[in-house]
C-alpha cells in the first residue's frame, strides 16, 4: 500500500481529463485543497464540473480555474465572493446549479454511501423542487435528491498517516469528509504525514479506506473575513 | 419610538430559553448573542461546530476556525467540530431548537424569501433553505418596511421563496407579529409605537 506522493502534480498524474467531475472539500477559503487546485490549473485539464460548497474568490480556490477558463460548471451552494464567477455565470460561459448546503453535503455524503437518492424537505415549495419527484411520509412532503458520485475527489486535511487515516483541524473539516466520500479516487492534502501508529485509532475522523494518494505541503489558509475584538483595559 | 438594532435583538434574545441550540444568521440575528445574559445557550455555525465563542483578540485570529459567515471566530470549553453533512443533519434531524434570520419578506402564510432577487446578482441560498425547513422554530428579525417604505411583511411573497411556511414568529423595529392560522397576529408593539401604526404598515393580514 503506497499512497504517499511527492507532490501534488505527481498525485494527480493519470486522474486528470477533460469533462470530469471533482468534488471539492472546503468551506468559503477554509480547508480548501489550495495545493491541488494548483496543479489542476497547471495541468491545463478543461470543461470540469465542480461540485464544491463555494466558487472560492478571485485569485484563490476554484477562483483560480475560473480565471483560466477551466470550469463548465459549478455545483454550489454559495458563489458570493467572486466576480469572476458572476462575470462567466451572466455571460453564459458557466453554468451554475444551485444546491442548499445541507442537501449538497448530503448529496456528497449519500453518493459515498452507495446511495443514489435521498429525500429532503428542504426546498419544498422552492425553485430548488421543480422538477423533481415529490413524495409523502406521514403526511409530509419531501423532494428527492441525487447522491453525487464523482470521478475524483480533492481534500485538504491536518494530518494522515501513511495509510490515509485522516484528522482535520477544527471548522476546516466542514465538506472534507463527504467530499472525500463520493469520489472514485480520493487525493488528499496534508499539513502533516505521521507514521502510521502514531494516531490514536479511536480519534481518526475519516478512515483511510476512502483515501487513495497523499501529499503533504505547505498552506497558505488564507483568511477571508478576519474579525476580532478589543482587549479590554486592564 | 421604534426599536433599533440593538433592541430588536434584545427582543429576539428574549425567545431563546436556558438549554437550547440556537443559530444565528448574519446581520442583526448575530447581535442576538450579545443579550442572552445567564442563559445557557449553544450557538451552532453550520459550516460545522456547535459552542461558537466570540471573535478573536487582535493576533489569535486562527483561518481553521470560522463561523457561517466565514468571520474567524473561538472556541469555548464546550465546543464540538463535525463535518458538515453531520452539521446539516442535525438542522435537517429537527435537533436544533430555533434560527433567528433576517429576510426580505414574509408572508402572512408563514413563507419567507430570504435568497434571491431576480435580475440581481444570485449568491445563493448557503444553508438558509435546510435551516428553515429543518429547525424547531424560525424567528425572522428585519425592519418592518423596505428602504421605499413599502411593507416587508406581506399577503404573498414576490421573490422566490427560502421556504414554504416556515416562518412561526416576526420580530420587527414596530413590533412582534406571529403567524397564525388566517394571518399574523400582533404579539407586543415596540414602545411607543401603537397597534394601529403598526397595523398601517402592515400590508400583511393581520388577524
Amino acid at each position: 500500500m503506497k499512497k504517499i506522493y511527492p507532490n501534488a502534480a505527481a498525485a494527480l498524474d493519470g486522474l486528470l481529463h477533460d469533462g470530469m467531475f471533482i468534488a471539492a472539500g472546503g468551506f468559503g477559503l477554509c480547508g480548501i485543497p489550495e495545493l491541488l487546485l494548483g496543479a489542476i490549473k497547471d495541468a491545463g485539464t478543461k470543461d470540469l464540473t465542480f461540485a464544491s460548497n463555494n466558487a472560492g474568490v478571485d485569485d484563490f480556490g476554484i477562483g483560480i480555474l475560473l480565471q483560466t477558463r477551466q470550469v463548465k460548471k459549478m455545483i454550489s451552494s454559495y458563489v458570493g465572493e467572486n466576480a469572476e464567477f458572476m462575470r462567466q455565470y451572466l455571460s453564459g460561459e458557466l453554468e451554475l446549479e444551485f444546491n442548499p448546503q445541507g442537501t449538497l453535503a448530503e448529496r456528497m455524503r449519500a453518493g459515498g454511501c452507495g446511495i443514489p437518492g435521498f429525500y429532503t424537505k428542504t426546498g419544498v415549495g422552492t425553485v430548488i423542487a421543480d422538477g423533481k419527484e415529490h413524495k409523502d411520509f406521514n403526511g409530509k412532503t419531501y423532494i428527492m435528491e441525487e447522491g453525487i458520485f464523482a470521478d475524483l475527489a480533492i481534500v485538504k486535511a491536518w494530518k494522515a498517516d501513511e495509510t490515509g487515516n485522516l484528522i482535520f483541524r477544527k471548522t476546516a473539516r466542514n465538506f472534507n469528509p463527504p467530499a472525500a466520500m463520493c469520489g472514485k479516487t480520493c487525493v488528499v492534502e496534508v499539513e502533516e504525514i505521521v507514521p502510521t501508529g502514531s494516531l490514536d485509532p479511536d480519534k481518526i475522523h475519516l478512515p483511510g479506506i476512502y483515501v487513495h494518494r497523499i501529499i503533504q505541503g505547505t498552506h497558505e489558509k488564507r483568511i477571508e473575513q478576519r474579525t476580532t475584538r478589543k482587549r479590554e483595559d486592564a | 419610538m421604534p426599536w433599533d438594532r440593538n433592541q430588536m435583538a434584545a427582543r429576539a434574545a428574549q425567545e431563546l430559553e436556558d438549554g437550547m441550540y440556537v443559530n444565528l444568521g448574519i446581520g442583526i440575528p448575530t447581535l442576538v448573542a450579545n443579550y442572552v445574559g445567564d442563559k445557557d445557550i449553544t450557538l451552532q455555525s453550520e459550516n460545522g461546530m456547535l459552542g461558537m465563542g466570540p471573535f478573536p483578540f487582535e493576533g489569535e485570529e486562527d483561518p481553521d476556525l470560522i463561523n457561517a459567515g466565514k468571520q474567524t471566530i473561538t472556541e469555548l470549553n464546550r465546543t464540538a467540530y463535525f463535518d458538515s453533512a453531520t452539521s446539516f443533519g442535525m438542522i435537517r434531524g429537527g435537533k436544533i431548537a430555533a434560527a433567528i434570520l433576517g429576510a426580505m419578506e414574509v408572508a402572512e402564510n408563514g413563507d419567507l424569501a430570504n435568497w434571491m432577487i431576480p435580475g440581481k446578482l444570485v449568491k445563493g441560498m448557503g444553508g438558509a433553505m435546510d435551516l428553515v425547513a429543518g429547525v424547531g422554530r424560525v424567528i425572522v428579525v428585519m425592519d418592518h418596511t423596505n428602504k421605499h417604505g413599502d411593507s416587508k411583511l406581506l399577503k404573498e411573497c414576490t421573490l422566490p421563496l427560502t421556504g414554504k411556511g416556515v416562518v412561526d414568529r416576526i420580530i420587527t423595529n414596530l413590533g412582534v407579529l406571529d403567524v397564525v392560522e388566517g394571518g399574523l397576529r400582533i404579539v407586543e408593539t415596540a414602545e411607543g409605537v401603537t397597534e394601529e401604526e403598526l397595523r398601517a404598515a402592515t400590508d400583511a393580514t393581520v388577524v
